[in-house]
């Protein structure tokens, strides 16, 4: 790279110029909308690329409707918003993972790390299995009841023990564990079998009978929250060596936690509230989008949302195709696949001391 | 020094820090001389890190005040005072892979808005800081690879991208060989900042400093020149230790009082 750069891009090294980093995005989302485009077609109906969108173009209004209404169906109301869901909570989990690996300092954080999934587990459980809220409530709000209660408690318990970064942690842990108990207990007490199978698979994740309603609340909360988590980008950079580190470099070190805190657990619950807790995502696909962009914030978080999404999607059409016409539980896909992929991640970009 | 009775620069106006019952620092003053090289010494415990948090607003006193220009730091904000003073701790460490030019640039994060790419401005600002502290060629080194000194140099480099005119040392030289410690300090004190620069080593002191505040017990227990302060009374009450201090050659303004230890 010679003197022809632009005002303002890298002089030299370090991972190149603006331009690069455009054309990074602009291929990752051509990847995002091809990988929806493909995923769609998999599965029974042989259905093909330009039958997706063809039915795409008739729903907004583009173009004249040219499939059956069967066809159309199954285009847009069971494998679209199925899709759709799968890339957004691929994107939301694994930024979340991203941010609060950086702002906890601890490379074993995830989404999940603040108890947000036990505690949905735990609402879902008291809505199906107890018949909490009396049928007004469904499993998805109950869930998301139930993760708010617990990043609470996790909030009130670090607060009261000190505030500091492993107490958080700890607090998220000491949430998760005790969730998780209560959920197991509920099932293993009060349900029969039917219902704990119900039960196992939604804890496991999945992201089937999703409608659109669905995808477009997870759609629009991901907007929100990837708006905020984005401008904080550069301040995330500035946790590297440490919160006091981030303080003299004029970072407002508590607002920004909080801010960061809460919009994470806020994103997580609603994620989750909708197709359960996908594990692994969170925790794994940062760690391999460093390995590949560096662990700049403003070039890591959108490149590991793409990198959730396209992953989710693929692995997600996997679960529903590789045992059909049973379905696998996502979540455990994502770990099927995903722990070689990560290995061969670390094992490529390991130390040499 | 003091216009009208604004101090001028980076002054503490008798902080107090409590933790856990116990005053850590009680009652401290200090305003230096812009420009100057100012030394903590005492011995471990004796709140000279306390003292440089409260100096960084890290911390926030229980009582007392430290100014910028004549204006408290909470009022003046984190970001502005970020834009002009900067620290450089012990041994900050971090897991995340970064370049030597990465950590350079964090010291641009005051200067910039969340979304603004780099400016020439800061590239400017970064190539300055890497080619003062001798770390051009190791620019695009992963971070890790460096030796101690190297990271710690690498620390200053980040500070001086802060274009700071204060910068504040925690015992920046631990864990350096003599030579390190040296070059180093060479550097801190060649800057054209104020700094205030904790210290374990009384000879690096008394070489380097303008001026020395002594701690003990989180009091100022001495404060002046190098030749007025560290003197075999001083050591004995302050350490507890047996000290032969010769003092600095009157004729020669660059001397500097030395000491040796006795066994005792």
């Amino acid at each position: 790279m010679t003197g022809a750069e632009p005002v303002g891009g890298r002089q030299r090294g370090g991972g190149g110029t603006r331009l690069r980093g455009v054309l990074l995005g602009l291929a990752g989302l051509a990847a995002l909308f091809l990988s929806l485009a493909v995923a769609v077609t998999i599965g029974p109906a042989d259905i093909s690329v330009p039958d997706v969108w063809s039915a795409v173009a008739a729903h907004l209004g583009w173009g004249e409707p040219e499939l059956t209404p069967i066809r159309d169906g199954i285009v847009w109301n069971l494998r679209m918003p199925r899709t759709v869901l799968a890339a957004v909570c691929g994107a939301g989990l694994a930024v979340c993972g991203a941010v609060l690996q950086s702002l906890l300092r601890n490379p074993l954080a995830d989404p999940f790390v603040l108890g947000v999934s036990s505690g949905a587990s735990t609402g879902a459980v008291a809505v199906v299995v107890l018949g909490v809220g009396g049928g007004v409530l469904t499993v998805s709000a109950g869930a998301f009841v139930g993760a708010v209660l617990s990043f609470a408690l996790v909030l009130l318990l670090s607060h009261t023990l000190g505030d500091t970064t492993d107490r958080v942690i700890l607090s998220g842990v000491a949430a998760m564990q005790l969730f998780s108990s209560l959920t197991s207990f509920v099932v293993l007490t009060a349900a029969d079998a039917e219902t704990t199978r119900g039960v196992l698979f939604w804890l496991l994740g999945s992201l089937s009978g999703t409608g659109w309603t669905d995808v477009w609340l997870c759609a629009a909360v991901l907007a929100a929250a990837l708006a905020v988590l984005l401008l904080h980008a550069r301040t995330l950079d500035a946790f590297a060596f440490g919160q006091d580190a981030a303080a003299t470099l004029g970072v407002r070190v508590g607002r920004v936690r909080a801010v960061l805190l809460c919009t994470t657990a806020l994103l997580t619950a609603v994620l989750v509230s909708s197709a359960g807790a996908i594990g692994f995502v969170g925790l794994v696909l940062p760690h391999a989008a460093r390995a590949v962009v560096g662990a700049g914030h403003p070039r890591l978080l959108p490149v590991t949302a793409l990198a959730g999404a396209i992953f989710l999607i693929w692995v997600d059409t996997l679960a529903r195709t590789v045992l059909d016409p049973q379905e696998v539980p996502v979540g455990v896909v994502t770990s099927l696949i995903g722990v070689p992929a990560f290995v061969v991640v670390l094992y490529r970009t390991r130390k040499v001391t | 020094m003091t216009v009208h009775g604004v101090p001028e620069g980076l002054a503490a106006e008798r902080v107090t820090r409590r933790a856990g019952g116990r005053l850590i620092v009680d009652g401290i003053t200090l305003a230096p001389r812009p420009g100057s090289t100012v030394g903590l010494l005492g011995p471990n415990g004796s709140g000279k890190s306390t003292l440089l948090r409260l100096l960084s607003g890290v911390l926030a006193p229980a009582a007392g005040v430290v100014t910028l220009d004549g204006v408290p730091l909470p009022r003046l904000g984190r970001r502005t005072t970020a834009r002009r003073l900067a620290v450089v701790d012990q041994h900050a460490t971090t897991q995340v892979e970064l370049t030597v030019r990465d950590v350079v640039a964090l010291g641009r994060v005051p200067h910039r808005r969340p979304w603004s790419g780099g400016t020439p401005e800061d590239e400017r600002a970064i190539e300055d800081a890497l080619a003062r502290t001798s770390l051009t060629d190791r620019a695009d080194q992963s971070w890790h690879t460096l030796s101690g000194g190297e990271r710690q140099r690498a620390h200053i480099a980040r500070a001086l991208a802060q274009a700071p005119r204060e910068l504040l040392l925690d015992e920046p030289t631990n864990h350096l060989d003599i030579q390190h410690q040296l070059d180093l300090l060479t550097l801190i004190a060649g800057l054209p900042v104020t700094t205030v620069i904790a210290l374990h080593d009384l000879n690096l002191a008394a070489m380097f400093c303008d001026e020395i505040l002594v701690l003990k017990e989180g009091r100022a227990y001495a404060h002046g020149t190098p030749a007025d302060v560290i003197t075999e009374p001083l050591i004995a009450e302050v350490y507890g230790v047996r000290a032969r201090v010769t003092p600095p050659d009157p004729a020669d303004p660059l001397d500097h009082p030395s000491v040796r230890f006795l066994r005792s």
